[in-house]
């Protein structure tokens, strides 16, 4: 009788192991080949956008993050993908462009694996929901300006906007602080890698 | 010998888990309403840190699942394996510990995604600092339930206890997987498979096996008859067992992530979709001859309402995993659609047939005004109705304009009058739980019989 109960705990756990293996292991070997970049080597590329932040908000930029520098941009960017986990904007916005449905005339270049084999997608962000556009071609499209406009009050610049006000990424003066500048940063941050002219996926 | 003077069920227990189970339902109904609101942009807290729509969302999800449903089911194996078994819990005490620390879990988890320490891995947005608590409770869970089914000295296991068993290897392992492997180990695209397994698992593994279980245990106990064929209870959960665990890439197809492991998903999942068709035969197969119980009897209803559900959802599964389907219905309301039709329309459902059923055991009185309970059942049906047909349409509007390369904006506006159906069907389901809570109230604080009606705590006749 034991024995016999004890089949079906011993079932739950073979089966659990056995798609675990084919659906989980199996593609983190396949993509064992592809180095894991950390933080601080993502952020020795410091993006013109987080230069400009530097100038766009000398004051708040050098009370919070100093010099524009690759130290400072890996805080940024670090306390910004915080910031995204914490307000849940994966909810409503995704990071990766398939390749149908015309995702990559409307996005840009279809995802690979390599752009997101880096500890700032630990955890990933691929998102489950698009409310809102996929964000992992975004780098670029905005100034650094319409994201703090956006970020303040999206219905500013969208009228049509669904997306929540989040008033708390700035100061008394309606300027971004320390977690509006991060933000801002990942934002301009997220595709800086991919070269429009040149695709990274033929696919 | 002590354990023999214990009653069989502590029906105390029950009566907490149960009443959690309500007081957490409203919790996330009244979060998905304001949320609801946001898309209205009529969001009732605008500006408040606090209670940003992000967060909120996150409270929505993970209290459905582990507050309402999980407190739910608790109460559901509190009463039925003591009573397959006939053998009570391992301990009382430790059931209250267990009750205590998930309710802790619970408060931790609200407090903590609405400060702004979600996790990003869905339906596992619990804190980092909540998730040790929960594997605790899980095992600690694990050993009060389990110990009655080794203890046993009945001839055979019943198909219950089967899936309870499998549930208890799964429910820690897969909770171990998703929290800890996608936050600190595993990064990008090896990562979201095995968020994906953890999405498909917490649903497959945990919900849908104890699911099953108890409709194993209840829809026999209330037809007063035996299941229909034990064949098919043993394809449906060996197939279940086989199948299920290997489809969490279902959840990113189309994306960065190895096309065999996309590939291998589909394959598995419409493999499942058949295999449970078995189950479902199995149930109706049980309920011919006996199909006045639907009508007479609301708990029957509920459950084979549920089943219902449960036969569509699968079907539609079988469909939008193709990627055919994917192209267009991806991130649309589609997928919100299919996702409250199963956690909703297929285990809300059953709990609430559960409720009809255990809630006056549990308090030892009669419901009162039986009669706000059918209001309850036809009102939350036409809601949640409404709601699935309203969201699925308004998926494959966005997914074709999205297609169409149309401005975002386009898609934002195309939705909005379909935004404000589902509004509209979530206040008709939370006016629903209106009448269900009175007649919780009501029933609760209302007169205890002379003679007490049920057979409360007794072993009744071995089922099957």
């Amino acid at each position: 009788m034991e024995k016999f109960g004890a089949s079906f705990l011993i079932a739950g756990i073979v089966t659990f192991f056995l798609g675990f293996f084919l659906q989980g292991v199996m593609p983190v070997l396949t993509l064992s080949s592809i180095p894991t970049r950390s933080v601080e080597d993502v952020a020795q590329n410091v993006i013109p956008q987080f230069e400009q932040l530097a100038t766009d908000y000398p004051e708040e930029f050098s009370r919070f993050f100093g010099k524009p520098d690759a130290a400072s941009f890996a805080k940024a960017l670090v306390i910004g993908r915080d910031a995204y986990v914490a307000e849940a904007c994966w909810h409503c916005h995704s990071q990766f462009v398939r390749p149908v449905s015309n995702e990559d005339l409307r996005f840009g270049p279809v995802s690979t694996p390599e752009e997101y084999q880096n500890l700032m997608n630990l955890p990933h962000l691929f998102g489950t929901r698009r409310v809102g556009p996929d964000l992992i071609r975004l780098s670029g499209r905005y100034s650094n300006d319409w994201h703090a406009a956006h970020l303040f009050k999206p219905t500013n610049v969208a009228p049509y906007s669904v997306m929540p006000a989040y008033p708390w990424f700035f100061d008394e003066k309606k300027r971004p602080n320390e977690r509006g500048l991060a933000l801002i940063a990942y934002l301009q941050w997220l595709g800086s890698w991919v070269d429009e002219a040149a695709p990274t996926s033929s696919r | 010998m002590q354990v023999a003077e214990r009653p069989l069920v502590n029906l105390a227990l029950v009566r907490w888990h149960l009443t959690a189970s309500a007081l957490f339902m409203a919790v996330s109904m009244l979060g998905g309403l304001a949320y609801a609101f946001q898309f209205n942009q009529l969001y009732p807290f605008p500006g408040v840190e606090w209670l940003s729509p992000g967060r909120v969302r996150m409270v929505h999800t993970n209290i459905a699942a582990y507050g309402f449903i999980a407190n739910a089911f608790i109460a559901g194996l509190l009463f039925a394996i003591p009573r397959l078994t006939r053998k009570p819990i391992l301990s009382d005490q430790l059931g209250w510990v267990i009750f205590a620390a998930w309710q802790l879990v619970l408060v931790l988890t609200v407090v903590g995604m609405l400060a702004g320490y979600g996790q990003a891995v869905e339906w596992g947005e619990t804190p980092v600092f909540v998730d040790p608590l929960v594997l605790l409770g899980l095992v600690l869970l694990v050993i009060n339930m389990s110990v009655p089914i080794f203890r046993t000295e009945e001839a055979g296991l019943y198909v219950s206890l089967w899936y309870f068993l499998a549930a208890f290897a799964w429910t820690g392992l897969v909770y171990f997987m998703g929290n800890y492997l996608p936050q600190f180990w595993v990064p990008g695209t090896a990562g979201a498979a095995i968020t994906g397994l953890f999405i498909h698992d917490l649903v497959g593994l945990f919900v849908t096996p104890i699911g099953w279980g108890l409709m194993y245990f209840f829809v026999p106990l209330l037809l007063r008859k035996p299941i229909w064929s034990h064949a098919l209870s043993l394809i449906g959960f060996w197939g279940i067992a086989f199948f299920y665990p290997m489809q969490g890439v279902h959840h990113f197809l189309l994306s960065p992530i190895p096309m065999y492991a996309q590939y291998g998903a589909i394959v598995a999942t419409i493999a499942v979709e058949i295999v449970v068709l078995t189950v479902i035969v199995n149930f109706f197969g049980t309920l011919h001859g006996r199909s006045e119980a639907v009508r007479g009897n609301l708990a029957i209803r509920w459950f084979y309402t549920g089943m219902i559900m449960y036969t569509l959802t699968c079907l539609q599964c079988a469909f939008q995993v193709t990627l055919t389907f994917q192209k267009i219905i991806h991130f649309t309301d589609w997928v919100v659609a299919h996702a409250h039709m199963v956690m909703f329309g297929v285990f809300g459902f059953w709990i609430y047939g559960f409720f009809v059923e255990l809630w006056p055991r549990a308090w030892g009185r009669p419901w009162v005004m039986p009669r706000l309970l059918t209001a309850h059942y036809w009102l939350t049906l036409i809601g949640l109705a409404l709601m699935v047909i309203d969201l699925t349409g308004a998926g494959l509007v966005q997914g074709f304009i999205w297609r169409s390369l149309g401005h975002w904006g386009e898609s934002v506006l195309a939705s909005m009058p379909f935004w404000w159906v589902r509004t509209l069907s979530g206040l008709m389901i939370i006016g629903a739980q209106g009448f269900f809570f009175y007649a919780l109230w009501a029933t609760a604080r209302g007169p205890v019989p002379a003679r007490v009606p049920l057979p409360v705590g007794v072993a009744t006749e071995p089922i099957g």
